[in-house]
């Protein structure tokens, strides 16, 4: 089991790696990089002016030197600035070199400036996410225990009345994505013109003071899209239990109904949800990114897009590797808690 | 001209019937739910030794089901009918858009009046027609491709430009007569204005046309990149399975949505990287149909050789005219050779959209493929001496027909999401594009008080991704059935 794990996450690392890289580079293109250079500095400048402003500022290097600095595993760059003051990737304002850092990457917990909010990365992402970790613990808190009823109440007699209007349902709800049933619950329960006018179409307010009228929405959006698939994957495994031998020899005992289904069908028939609610993550936060573009709620997904938006590099980049790592660590939680729950698996 | 309201003269009659018969479907969805949760009837055995047992409450929640799920449709029948009959106007909102539709209803009726004539001989398809889920799925899909299909083709169905803005029409709200119409031109906007003055129910219609030609045509290369690739990774394993399966994880582990804003900015456009990805990802069908026909015809000398070399041509022409596109770094042949030029951020949408859905069918197909390797018929190829390629693309791939038709019914599905959530972001497609993700972007700034620019567009792409899940629902019931 330990060698399953460390293996694990040996290519868990080898992933992240990768990944991080790719968007290392693609946010480092040759375009971006004049972007910048023609933000910092003004629009209106030369190509050459441009060329000279990227070497001083150490964007000149090769991409896997500086993919090694902004990792923290090769030394920042340094250099003079054009009134011959040092300057480097780690050298702050007033600092000599010799004070300065040798290594400032993520590695060493520097993640950089954003240019969009002026303010370090780490800070912009830690405030977004403990917004999103508020919006996520209420979807997980409606998700879960809604779609596990909705399966086991479909999967346990397959083919009845009751799974075929629960399966329709599961359906209709994989089937409206974030976008579209968003637009559908503002204008059903908020809009001012034809609505109910229940819930407030925004969620800005929500971000100091979570309420019933301001945050169902968000939460019921994310929730419902994700509620059908897990609820499909519980009810697949439900009714795969419901057929097995130790079902059978129950019911022939005279167990009641309930007791099979509680006792006996419902521990096994949760292993495969978990993997799939463990999987459901990254699309989560394809959701989330929707939900708080749409409901203007500035959490982790708000600041993807701002930072994606405005071609702020690190912020993006940072954002980049926070997700990459939720999703893998997802992945790994949901691959050894499969082997650990599922009996039938053993690793020697 | 007066504004038309919803449901005009027809109202007065219909509208009652639709609520009663909508109260009455869902009293007895609801009684049925309740009646299975009740014990099974019971069995009374009679004197002369036979049992009975009576229907009780779920019969009766049954046939109650039933009648009033045909009293909706006849309501809803009526509708269509009535609008499409009774003169221009007296039928409100819904008997002119049932009109425009006209050409569609015709042509729904003919398909699905032959093919339930003719069902026994259709196979797969024939079955279809036995689950109510899968008509329903079909009927919705169909809807939209004879839609999308007469817009483009004859231009039926729009009542205005989609892209034209009409003074005096910003925001308008369903049913308003067109102010200082121009000469010719429809009396109304149908649902609506939007913030630009541009009628949604042509918008509605010419983005159907987009993404019913992008979103199947996205997922048929998406399963040639990833059956190319995952059938050898199951067949022969060991190092190239290792390889391929890390990669497809490195790519099903980003996030979509970072992916499509790193892919899909103009910055990246002009580096060319996604031309460059084209050139790659559109290489392998090109790859599936050489292989799939050379392994076919290996052993008749006559025809293997012609039939390999028209191939190549026909295809390759066609892989170099779609790569080389005049604006990108990737344009290498003379106009004059170039068959096409796909317009503006359609072909960076596709080749993402491509990009983001094969591994998850390089999965699949490598699932399925490690399962069926074990099969006799394989086995038995192998004694025969067959060759790899003919055994993975001719025995297997063929037996695994079932599963992959019904996720390539949900895939379609999942890819108009996709091209919708680009659009919803406004990346690829051009701002002033229909298609519905575009729209529905558009739409929301104003969605408080002016919400039908952006409903319109929303309950079409949910009717269509609905449509293709029963779809693919259907088809899994009955093929399952064998």
């Amino acid at each position: 089991m330990l060698r399953f794990i460390a293996g694990r996450i040996l290519t868990m690392l080898l992933t992240a790696l990768c990944l991080t890289f790719v968007v290392f580079f693609l946010t480092n293109l040759g375009p971006n990089l004049e972007k910048v250079a023609k933000s910092e500095i003004g629009v209106r400048i030369s190509d050459a002016e441009v060329e000279s402003w990227l070497a001083r500022n150490g964007y000149a290097q090769p991409v896997l030197v500086r993919y090694g600095e902004w990792l923290g595993v090769l030394p920042g760059w340094t250099g003079e600035a054009a009134d011959g003051t040092p300057t480097g990737r780690c050298v702050a304002q007033d600092q000599s070199l010799e004070e300065a850092d040798r290594f400032c990457g993520i590695l060493q917990g520097d993640w950089g400036y954003s240019t969009v909010f002026r303010a370090p990365v780490s800070e912009i992402i830690a405030r977004s996410l403990a917004l999103t970790g508020k919006l996520m613990f209420w979807v997980m808190a409606v998700m879960v225990p809604g779609a596990l009823l909705l399966g086991v109440l479909a999967g346990m007699r397959e083919g009845s009345r009751l799974d075929r209007s629960l399966s329709t349902f599961a359906i209709t709800t994989t089937a409206t994505p974030e976008y579209v049933s968003g637009v559908v619950f503002i204008a059903v329960f908020a809009s001012t013109a034809v609505g109910l006018r229940w819930f407030n179409g925004s969620a800005t307010s929500a971000m100091e003071d979570i309420t019933f009228v301001n945050f169902t929405l968000p939460v019921m959006t994310i929730a419902l899209y994700g509620m059908g698939y897990i609820a499909r994957m519980t009810r697949a495994s439900m009714a795969e239990v419901m057929t097995a031998q130790y079902i059978r020899t129950a019911r022939l005992k005279g167990v009641r109904f309930r007791d099979i289904v509680l006792r006996h069908a419902l521990r096994n028939a949760l292993i495969a949800p978990f993997t799939v609610i463990m999987l459901q993550f990254p699309w989560l936060l394809n959701g989330v990114v929707i939900v708080e573009t749409l409901f203007n709620y500035k959490g982790f997904g708000w600041t993807l897009v701002q930072a994606a938006g405005n071609n702020d590099i690190e912020l993006l980049l940072g954002v980049s590797v926070v997700s990459v790592f939720v999703v893998l660590v997802t992945q790994l939680i949901s691959d050894i808690g499969y082997v650990y729950l599922n009996p039938r698996i053993r690793i020697s | 001209m007066d504004a038309l309201t919803w449901t005009g003269s027809l109202g007065t009659v219909l509208n009652p019937l639709l609520w009663v018969s909508v109260a009455l479907l869902l009293l007895a969805v609801a009684g049925q739910v309740l009646a299975s949760l009740l014990p099974a009837p019971q069995m009374r055995p009679r004197p002369d030794g036979t049992l009975v047992a009576t229907t009780g409450l779920r019969g009766l929640a049954d046939t109650a089901g039933r009648f009033a799920l045909l009293a909706l449709l006849a309501v809803l029948l009526a509708y269509i009918v009535a609008g499409a009959l009774m003169p221009y106007g007296s039928a409100g909102i819904v008997g002119a858009v049932a009109r425009r539709f006209a050409p569609v209803w015709i042509s729904l009726a003919l398909v699905f009046a032959l093919s339930i004539h003719f069902r026994r001989r259709l196979g797969l398809f024939g079955r279809l027609f036995d689950s109510t889920i899968g008509m329903i799925g079909f009927g919705l899909v169909l809807f939209w491709v004879f839609t999308a299909l007469y817009f483009t083709a004859f231009g039926w169905i729009a009542t205005h430009d989609p892209l034209s803005q009409l003074s005096g029409m910003k925001n308008v709200l369903p049913g308003e007569p067109v102010a200082m119409a121009p000469e010719g031109a429809w009396p109304h906007y149908l649902l609506g204005g939007d913030n630009l003055a541009r009628d949604v129910f042509s918008r509605m219609v010419a983005g159907s046309a987009i993404v019913v030609l992008i979103a199947p045509l996205a997922t048929l290369f998406a399963f040639m990149v990833g059956i190319t690739l995952g059938l050898p990774a199951a067949y022969f394993g060991g190092r190239l399975d290792q390889i391929l399966s890390f990669l497809a994880n490195l790519v099903l582990a980003f996030p979509v949505i970072l992916l499509f804003y790193l892919l899909v900015t103009p910055e990246i456009v002009q580096t060319g990287i996604p031309s460059f990805m084209a050139m790659v990802l559109f290489v392998f069908p090109i790859l599936f149909l050489a292989v799939l026909l050379d392994s076919r015809y290996r052993t008749d000398r006559r025809k293997r050789w012609p039939i390999l070399a028209v191939t190549l041509a026909v295809t390759g022409w066609l892989y170099l005219s779609l790569v080389s596109q005049p604006g990108t770094p990737v344009n290498f042949l003379h106009p004059d050779v170039d068959l096409f030029n796909i317009p503006g951020g359609i072909l960076i949408v596709f080749v993402s959209v491509v990009f983001v859905n094969s591994p998850t069918v390089f999965r699949i197909g490598r699932g399925l493929a490690l399962d069926l390797a074990t099969r006799d018929y394989v086995a038995a190829a192998q004694t025969r001496g067959e060759r790899p390629w003919y055994i993975m693309l001719w025995e297997m791939l063929p037996n695994a027909r079932g599963p992959l038709i019904v996720d390539f019914c949900l895939r379609i599905g999942y890819t108009t999401i996709l091209l919708g959530t680009l659009g919803f972001f406004g990346l690829g497609l051009p701002p002033e594009s229909p298609d519905w993700g575009t729209t529905i972007n558009d739409g929301r700034r104003f969605l408080s008080i002016y919400p039908h620019a952006a409903i319109v567009p929303a309950l079409a792409l949910l009717s269509l991704v609905l449509g293709l899940n029963l779809l693919a629902d259907g088809l899994r019931e009955e093929s399952l059935k064998d």
